[in-house]
């Protein structure tokens, strides 16, 4: 991870923010996030990303988890132990139905958490840098990539322009790192920055 | 430009002129706040219930199941009706945050959190009566399907009661990863908003580094529709399975096909009372009212009297069957063991319908659903209904046997039994006093983002949109 540049502009209307994302694509910027307190619809459609697959990861674990409920539960009741519970058949598939339906859900539920954890490298005491505390409360925080040919303050006084109420440039660890919210470390003495 | 058009005609969800820092600052301060004396008062009370009840359940552990009432036709006594009455409860908070999702409710965000809290503390109430119930539990883990040295002997996988075990466990997790996966932004919100260190240091923690990206927002709507989308047959298929335990069963008044949706609405019924119960508490103690809006509390009692209204039918068919299988031994259970006031658990038949059949038809009448008193009451009157319901079905169906030279004596609980009882309630109260002073009860993300659509300041300026007609609006605003 090195520390890059950026150049950070605070939205405080949604209906400010879409035309502002728009132009600042279009003006060929680099967006690098739009950090927001809530869910925008729409929004991730505006930044061009692209659908997320975390469904397909879903469907996966969940078929994987009736695979090995099936799969267990026939080895055990078919082939290790074969046991007469009143006369019914070894392989009761109707009666492992509830078992199987329940792995079901625990796999695809746990691993989709897992998935999405990764995803998105969220864990305890995991840190990153934060543009603006005010953007998990009430502010859009459009941070703008910078590469060798950005100006900064031109970038500033676009988002002005786009309707940003606050703007500032920052040079900011680009990754995330282990530590305390509580404490303010250093993370490396590192003089180059990236562009 | 996104769609924010609601008709005037729906209710509000968020009272007031609320700005989403408002929201914040609502929600966060009884978080930054020192907990009131009541709180203190509140929380101690349940402690000393759950020391209680620890103690209850050292004399089972120790001296054995002997230390309850039970006897050899009534062998599942107040412990499993706990259990299933745990259980009930235990529904709502999911049938809320996930059915209520799908269905789009915009009235699940201002409770669905506390609710989804009170269906985990719920269920971990209810997990303790089977676990204590082996009698030995510290061969509890004889349940899970190992290689053991014992054969290896497996575990039964056509039995209800393993059903049990695995639909159980799958929903406390489920419900568990679906609750903090929806708390991990606002947990984000109090870090950042946080002034003393240990706050900051807990909720950094505790927010694994959230930052409100774009990308991972998206990631999270798809998580939250599908964890919804598999919640909602996990939820039914729960007391489905617990309503297993005794459908699967030959004892007459067990032994019944009704049973599985039959349970389903009584757990939806009596979770609802639960959530009622708090919810008109904790709008109130933390000043809430802009967010648990009296709509709210008339949404929910709504679904009260549906389901209970289920339940009555339920009761009436269970009456019906009992008459017209023409079975000897069915008849007797329904038509003396239980209808029958002068029987000797006569008085819990008829306590079960009065509370859960016949009082909450009160809430045909739109006042009395609006009305606070009324409707704590009433959710109170509900919970014991239910617990009434599931001591009818367990202790009437087995208390007089095929045989009647074992027919038992009258049950009635021991001390400990009752007190294992009351230390769930200060497990549950204990859980929910400390979610309630440090856990955002209300999500905070979810009600920003329905703010600008159902906020009453938001929806006063809907009357320009009305004025456009609808095809020009379509034009304008349909993607």
């Amino acid at each position: 991870m090195a520390k890059k540049k950026f150049v950070v502009g605070c939205f405080d209307d949604e209906d400010v923010l879409f035309p502002a994302v728009k132009k600042v694509r279009t003006a060929g910027y680099k967006i690098k996030d739009v950090y927001t307190p809530y869910p925008v619809h729409g929004l991730d459609h505006a930044l061009g990303l692209k659908e997320t697959s975390l469904h397909t990861a879903g469907f996966i674990y969940g078929l994987s988890g009736t695979i090995t409920a099936l799969g267990s539960i026939t080895w055990i009741f078919t082939k290790d132990w074969p046991l007469d519970i009143g006369g019914k058949p070894y392989f009761a598939l109707p009666a492992w139905i509830p078992i199987i339906f329940e792995l079901t859900v625990l796999f695809s539920a746990v691993g989709m958490v897992l998935t999405f954890c990764y995803l998105c490298q969220l864990a305890p005491f995991v840190k990153k840098h934060h543009f603006h505390p005010r953007a998990t409360d009430d502010l859009f925080v459009m941070v703008l990539e910078c590469t060798d040919s950005t100006n900064s303050s031109e970038a500033e006084s676009f988002l002005t322009n786009s309707g940003a109420i606050e703007v500032k440039t920052e040079i900011a660890e680009d990754g995330w790192w282990f530590g305390r919210y509580d404490k303010n470390e250093m993370l490396f003495e590192s003089k180059s920055v990236i562009a | 430009m996104s769609l924010k058009y609601e008709s005037q005609i729906r209710e509000p969800l968020v009272y007031g002129n609320k700005t989403y820092h408002q929201v914040t600052e609502d929600i966060v301060r009884p978080i930054e706040a020192k907990p009131t004396k009541l709180w203190y008062v509140g929380f101690y009370t349940a402690v000393a219930l759950l020391l209680f009840g620890i103690y209850s359940v050292y004399r089972e552990v120790v001296y054995g199941v002997g230390e309850w009432n039970l006897n050899k036709t009534v062998g599942w006594g107040w412990d499993i009706t706990n259990f299933v009455w745990w259980v009930g409860i235990g529904h709502a908070g999911t049938l809320i945050s996930a059915i209520l999702l799908l269905f789009r409710q915009g009235w699940r965000t201002g409770v669905n959190r506390a609710a989804e809290a009170m269906t985990i503390f719920a269920v971990m109430c209810a997990g303790q009566f089977p676990i204590f119930h082996m009698g030995r539990v510290w061969m509890a883990f004889f349940v899970m399907p190992y290689p053991n040295t014992r054969g290896p002997l497996w575990v039964n996988f056509n039995s209800p009661l393993l059903w049990d075990v695995f639909a159980i466990s799958t929903y406390f997790t489920v419900s568990l990863l679906f609750w903090y996966s929806g708390l991990l932004p606002d947990f984000a919100t109090v870090r950042d908003r946080a002034k003393t260190k240990l706050r900051k240091l807990l909720y950094g923690v505790a927010s694994f580094g959230w930052t409100g990206s774009t990308k991972h927002w998206q990631r999270h709507e798809a998580l939250s529709l599908v964890l919804a989308g598999l919640s909602t047959p996990l939820v039914l298929s729960v007391h489905t399975i617990v309503s297993f335990d005794f459908a699967t069963s030959v004892v007459p008044g067990w032994h019944t096909t009704i049973f599985p949706p039959y349970f389903v609405a009584g757990a939806i019924f009596s979770g609802f009372a639960m959530v009622q119960s708090l919810m008109v508490v904790v709008r109130k103690v933390f000043g809430l009212q802009d967010y648990v809006t009296i709509g709210h509390i008339e949404a929910m009692n709504k679904v009260i009297v549906l389901t209970g209204s289920i339940v009555g039918i339920a009761y009436l068919t269970e009456l019906f069957m009992g008459w017209y299988s023409q079975s000897k031994y069915e008849g007797y259970t329904f038509w003396y063991s239980r209808a029958n006031l002068f029987s000797p658990y006569g008085w819990s038949y008829w306590g079960m319908m009065a509370c859960n059949v016949l009082s909450p038809q009160i809430f045909w009448w739109r006042k009395m659903r609006r009305n606070l008193f009324v409707t704590f009451f009433m959710s109170i009157l509900v919970n014991v209904g239910m617990w009434f319901e599931r001591f009818v079905i367990i202790v009437t169906s087995v208390y007089r046997d095929y045989l009647p030279s074992s027919w038992s004596v009258y049950y009635s609980p021991s001390i400990w039994e009752i007190g294992f009882y009351l230390g769930t309630f200060g497990l549950f109260f204990t859980c929910f006093f400390l979610f309630a002073k440090y856990f955002p009860t209300i999500a905070i993300a979810e009600i920003k983002h329905v703010l600008k659509t159902t906020g009453e300041s938001y929806k006063e300026n809907m009357g320009d949109y009305e004025k456009v007609s609808a095809e020009e609006f379509a034009h304008k605003y349909a993607h």
